[in-house]
């Protein structure tokens, strides 16, 4: 037995997880619902202008990020659960998929 | 007289067995559509970098009838997962305030204030 | 003919079965009647071969725990006149092997509980002279709850992770060491650490939470655990940023 390095891991999932109950559902209203019904438009230059700023950037990038990482944590404890095995594969798959999510999101940002 | 012990397996089906591990089963699920809706806004993202004609094509990707139902599903999940992240909030981190425990309900609407605001906030924001 | 109820027990003599069954009886049912009372009548007048583990008759010493109706209770603390007109089934608790009838072998929390050094660590060491340690009202509120732990193992049966995972050092034996991290006497988060913020530790809990759902004294190990989460993450950090500083 030895102290576990899993805060790493712990601690964006928490975040991630703070972020995804405050922000998620209200920016799945907007793209899910209120855009679709046409009572908002998230015209480009607006958004565009938001993402090109440095603080925006930090924002989005959050939003995006963190709830990302909360749900592969999250997923690889409940492949566990299913009895899908606690092993490497899984652990690849879950942290994999994320890290390349948060990369094309960082990337993107830097881009606009 | 020998001992024999008789160790009982454990059923990769044990989270059907009771009411409150399927619930517990369907708060860990709503990660899963966390992430995908996660993975839209990365495509958003991308397509946001790429220009105008790239922006609108996602607009109207997401904003066809499978992708609101998709993303309606999704709504769903995240509203679920709020609502029982904010319930086990004050088991986490018990607050005091002059050597009195704080009742977990305030904590738990201080956290439905603050999902009011940062709602309010980001609408505004997107130009309601 | 007076009423009565049926219990539907799990039987299992190491001599003689290979594998575990139900077996069947008719008891008398009487209002204030416990499980435990149509156990104690079962031995006592129709099969004295039962064996099960119990004490107080009162839900303090943590004796009796069985699985009864597929949820794991206090058999002195579960009554008859709730489960009027059925069939009870009453089981060894879950996720231990069983030993015989409805006695399990607890071995392995024995050992779990000891592993987190369940006893004040003082700061420095004190002499007699210095007398008592003060604590005031809010330093014993702090974590009094967590004292109230009769190790009856309902916890450890209605866990998930215990049993996906026999080496999870479980929510009582986390709740204890909370317990004594909490104490404003104590000095020895860090010693419990190697075992409480280790793998098998507190990272193995995923906040099902029903440990606290069926805990019979309310004293909710789920939050102890995610307590000790943040706490463990807080003192990774600090590690981390400033190695060795505050041991």
């Amino acid at each position: 037995m030895a102290r576990s390095n899993k805060p790493l891991l712990w601690l964006p999932f928490a975040g991630g997880g703070l972020v995804a109950a405050l922000i998620t559902p209200v920016l799945i209203l907007i793209t899910g619902v209120l855009v679709p019904l046409g009572i908002l438009h998230l015209r480009y230059e607006a958004i565009a202008a938001f993402a090109h700023n440095p603080i925006g950037k930090v924002i989005l990038f959050g939003a995006v990020a963190l709830p990302a990482w909360h749900a592969a944590h999250r997923l690889r404890m409940t492949a566990h659960d299913l009895g899908l095995g606690g092993g490497f594969a899984i652990k690849t798959a879950c942290y994999g998929i994320a890290g390349l999510l948060i990369l094309v999101a960082a990337v993107a940002l830097l881009a606009i | 007289m020998s001992r024999r012990p008789y160790i009982r397996k454990v059923e990769r089906s044990w989270w059907l067995r009771q009411p409150r591990y399927v619930l517990y089963m369907i708060r860990e699920l709503t990660s899963l559509f966390v992430g995908l809706y996660c993975a839209l806004l990365v495509v958003g993202l991308v397509r946001l970098s790429q220009g105008q004609a790239a922006w609108d094509g996602f607009v109207a990707a997401f904003s066809s009838p499978l992708g609101v139902a998709f993303q309606l599903a999704c709504l769903t999940f995240a509203i679920y997962h709020s609502v029982t992240w904010f319930a086990l909030t004050p088991k986490a981190m018990p607050l005091m305030m002059k050597d009195e425990p704080v009742p977990g309900i305030v904590i738990v609407a201080a956290h439905y204030a603050a999902w009011a605001a940062v709602s309010i906030v980001v609408l505004i924001a997107a130009g309601i | 003919m007076s009423e009565t109820i049926t219990l539907e027990v799990l039987r299992y003599h190491p001599e003689t079965d290979s594998e575990p069954h139900f077996q069947r009886y008719t008891v008398p049912y009487r209002d204030d009647w416990v499980v435990l009372d149509a156990l104690n009548h079962v031995k006592d007048h129709l099969d004295a071969t039962l064996s099960y583990r119990w004490s107080c008759h009162m839900a303090v010493c943590g004796s009796c725990g069985m699985t009864i109706n597929n949820e794991p209770k206090l058999s002195c603390h579960t009554f008859l006149r709730d489960y009027r007109g059925g069939v009870i089934r009453v089981e060894p608790l879950d996720h231990f092997p069983i030993e015989r009838d409805l006695v399990i072998v607890m071995d392995s929390f024995m050992d779990k509980l000891s592993s987190v050094k369940p006893w004040l660590i003082p700061r420095q060491d004190r002499p007699l002279s210095a007398g008592e340690y003060l604590q005031k009202p809010g330093e014993l509120q702090a974590f009094h709850q967590y004292t109230q732990c009769i190790n009856c193992l309902l916890c450890y049966a209605a866990c998930p992770q215990i049993g996906l995972n026999e080496d999870f050092v479980g929510p009582a034996a986390l709740a204890l060491a909370h317990r004594y991290n909490l104490d404003s006497r104590d000095g020895g988060k860090d010693a419990r650490a190697e075992v409480v913020a280790s793998n098998q530790g507190i990272w193995e809990c995923t906040f099902v939470g029903a440990c606290s759902e069926v805990c019979p004294k309310q004293v909710d190990p789920a939050a102890a655990i995610q307590q000790t989460k943040i706490s463990a993450s807080v003192d990774w950090l600090k590690d981390l940023l400033t190695p060795g500083a505050h041991r």
